[in-house]
């Protein structure tokens, strides 16, 4: 009798050890140094963004001091460039449009790519074929071509560089959807909810997604990082809204006065590295925090 | 003798008709892509006529109307989407009216100087990419192994125009041991081999731009595929057999690790243009990046249409290309089929 009410004490003392999912993923997360730093330079990019127009105020179009001012000069943290704009507001102007095209970018593609994995991975059979064709179709197009196409027809607008980075890079995602749905779909919590009679919606976005999110979370948030470099791209070849500044344009516009101020070209670049590398190392993370497999590693 | 003939046989047979079917589908494939082109080309604003009428310095109604009806524009759009694709069965892109040149002498002229980038940065990305990944997989926690961590690293975050640029910076206005743009000096005399050592001297920079974009890829990737490599049963077994590590390493295991490494390698064609259009745009280099770049702003119709499709190209004979070098590194690939 006693023996019994120990067992059921222990059982509850484990019951009540056991952390959720989420916040023990965050204790491993919490753990790994790399990931961490990445995580907090992240915030201050945000941060910067977000806060920094009404800190710093200022109109990155402004021609606000003498060309060419070198950095440090004259009150100027990171100098002026050719038309003599402070390049710290251009810079934090600029960051606003990275993370908010790399976010909105990335939205698309998981909302894309959840979508077409999930039906293909879940229905199988012809579903499933057409959907992977068409994934496959989508990954013959040339990326960055394809998309520079896109805004130059259709307007340099940002919600049309958003729409033309998305629909290009959603196939990794969907691809990964789809291989944890047919992987989970067969396991036994899958039928028994079938066999309990729950729809197939339900099926698919309360038991199944929530169990395959692990690698989409990671998957997604490589897809921020890749976008920002996606945009800082196209905005350097000049394909971006001309009443917005982005890193991508200031490394753009002022690559032909290298000789005079490289500054102008390194320090945006500096800015997207730092940010696409932080984005990765939260990433890496993110993967090592919520894949139970590798956690003895 | 004879049956290992007809094992020979069956392999060629299954093989070929692999490819038969892969073919068909990649026709399919590139149709799908020519729909989508011409259409999405089709619904944007403006068409071939205004292009024309621009270069002319302008047009009236009249003439814009005589325009349209001369190339077929007044046309249903099924009726030119037919025609179009008829014509490019014929390998017939069409003219560029902005360049006045057909559109397939156009991509043809400027193939080779791309050719050079990709391939250069391709095979300096794979071999330099395989030593470094064997290597840094030997020892694990060696200097090596933190220069491949690193190196991924940087060739993920780093956007390449600006690794471009750095590199113009340091090794072009700095140190002057490159030229800055372009692709050959047209004062350069004498034969041949002093045309191909201009052209060598001015594709070092890009071609290393674009390597190290792979160059991060592949060296992750092969360590981590010979690190998993290494720990496996028959390495275990040839270590047994008393073979030699050198033996090991180089005729047992770089064999399987260099599987994926191709496969990803083959997965590259899709980026091949786009990556040669930000490398080529910051060196100038007159190659297929740069023409779409240009037809891209001047909305040279014929010549976007044409670019895509032959990139669509690309990668489909690339894909085959890649199954076909699998298959000759691992007989196993293809058995399934």
């Amino acid at each position: 009798m006693s023996g019994n009410l120990q067992k059921t004490e222990t059982a509850q003392d484990i019951i009540d050890a056991a952390q959720h999912p989420m916040s023990e993923a965050w204790g491993m997360f919490r753990r790994d140094h790399a990931a961490m730093l990445a995580l907090f330079v992240l915030l201050l990019v945000l941060i910067a963004g977000v806060a920094g127009p009404f800190v710093y105020p200022g109109d990155p179009f402004e021609m606000v001091w003498a060309p060419f001012t070198p950095p440090g000069e004259d009150g100027y943290v990171f100098g002026t460039d050719y038309l003599g704009r402070d390049l710290l507001t251009m810079l934090i102007y600029g960051a606003r449009v990275s993370i908010a095209i790399g976010l909105a970018a990335a939205l698309i593609t998981v909302v894309i790519g959840i979508t077409v994995g999930a039906l293909a991975g879940f229905y199988k059979g012809w579903v499933e074929e057409l959907l992977m064709r068409l994934t496959e179709f989508f990954q013959v197009l040339p990326t960055l071509l394809f998309s520079m196409v896109i805004v130059a027809l259709f307007g340099a607008t940002l919600p049309m560089i958003t729409l033309a980075i998305g629909i290009v890079s959603w196939p990794p995602v969907a691809r990964i959807t789809r291989a944890e749905f047919l992987r989970i779909r067969e396991l036994e919590y899958v039928t028994a909810a079938r066999s309990s009679g729950v729809s197939d919606w339900k099926i698919m976005s309360r038991v199944i997604l929530p169990n395959a999110l692990p690698p989409i979370i990671v998957q997604a948030a490589l897809m921020v990082g890749s976008a920002i470099l996606f945009e800082a791209g196209l905005s350097f070849l000049g394909l971006t809204d001309p009443n917005v500044v982005s890193w991508g344009q200031i490394i753009g516009s002022n690559r032909q006065y290298i000789l005079d101020s490289s500054y102008t070209v390194t320090i945006p670049g500096i800015a997207i590295f730092v940010t696409v590398l932080a984005i990765s190392l939260v990433g890496d993370g993110l993967n090592d925090a919520l894949n139970p497999k590798l956690r003895k590693r | 003798m004879p049956r290992i003939l007809g094992i020979f046989q069956e392999l060629t047979l299954t093989f070929l008709r692999a490819t038969f079917f892969r073919s068909i589908y990649a026709v399919i494939l590139l149709l799908a892509v020519l729909v989508l082109n011409f259409s999405m080309m089709h619904a944007a604003p403006g068409d071939v006529a205004d292009t024309i009428a621009q270069s002319m310095g302008g047009a009236d109604a009249e003439i814009m109307a005589q325009i349209r009806n001369d190339y077929g524009l007044d046309k249903p759009f099924l009726v030119q989407l037919g025609t179009y694709i008829g014509k490019v069965f014929h390998l017939d892109l069409g003219y560029s009216f902005f360049y006045n040149q057909p559109v397939v002498d156009l991509i043809l002229e400027r193939l080779p100087a791309t050719l050079i980038l990709v391939i250069g940065a391709q095979i300096l990305a794979l071999v330099v990419g395989v030593v470094l990944g064997v290597i840094s997989a030997r020892n694990p926690n060696g200097i090596t192994s933190h220069l491949v961590t690193g190196l991924a690293l940087f060739g993920y975050a780093a956007p390449v125009f600006w690794t471009g640029i750095l590199f113009l910076l340091a090794f072009s206005l700095h140190l002057g041991w490159f030229p800055t743009s372009g692709m050959q000096d047209v004062t350069v005399e004498g034969g041949g081999w002093a045309h191909f050592v201009d052209i060598a001297h001015h594709s070092v920079l890009p071609i290393l731009t674009l390597c190290s974009i792979y160059l991060a890829l592949y060296s992750r990737l092969c360590r981590t595929a010979m690190l998993e490599v290494l720990g496996s049963d028959y390495v275990r077994t040839a270590k047994a057999k008393g073979l030699s590590t050198r033996q090991v390493v180089y005729k047992h295991a770089l064999k399987n690790a260099v599987s994926p490494v191709i496969t990803l390698a083959g997965l590259q064609f899709s980026a091949v243009i786009s990556g040669a259009v930000l490398v080529e745009a910051v060196y100038s280099w007159p190659g297929l990046g740069t023409l779409a770049f240009q037809s891209i702003i001047a909305r040279d119709t014929p010549t976007i249409l044409g670019i895509l499709f032959f990139s669509a190209l690309v990668v489909v004979i690339g894909n085959l290309l890649t199954d076909l070098a699998l298959r000759l590194v691992d007989p196993r690939v293809g058995g399934k089929q």
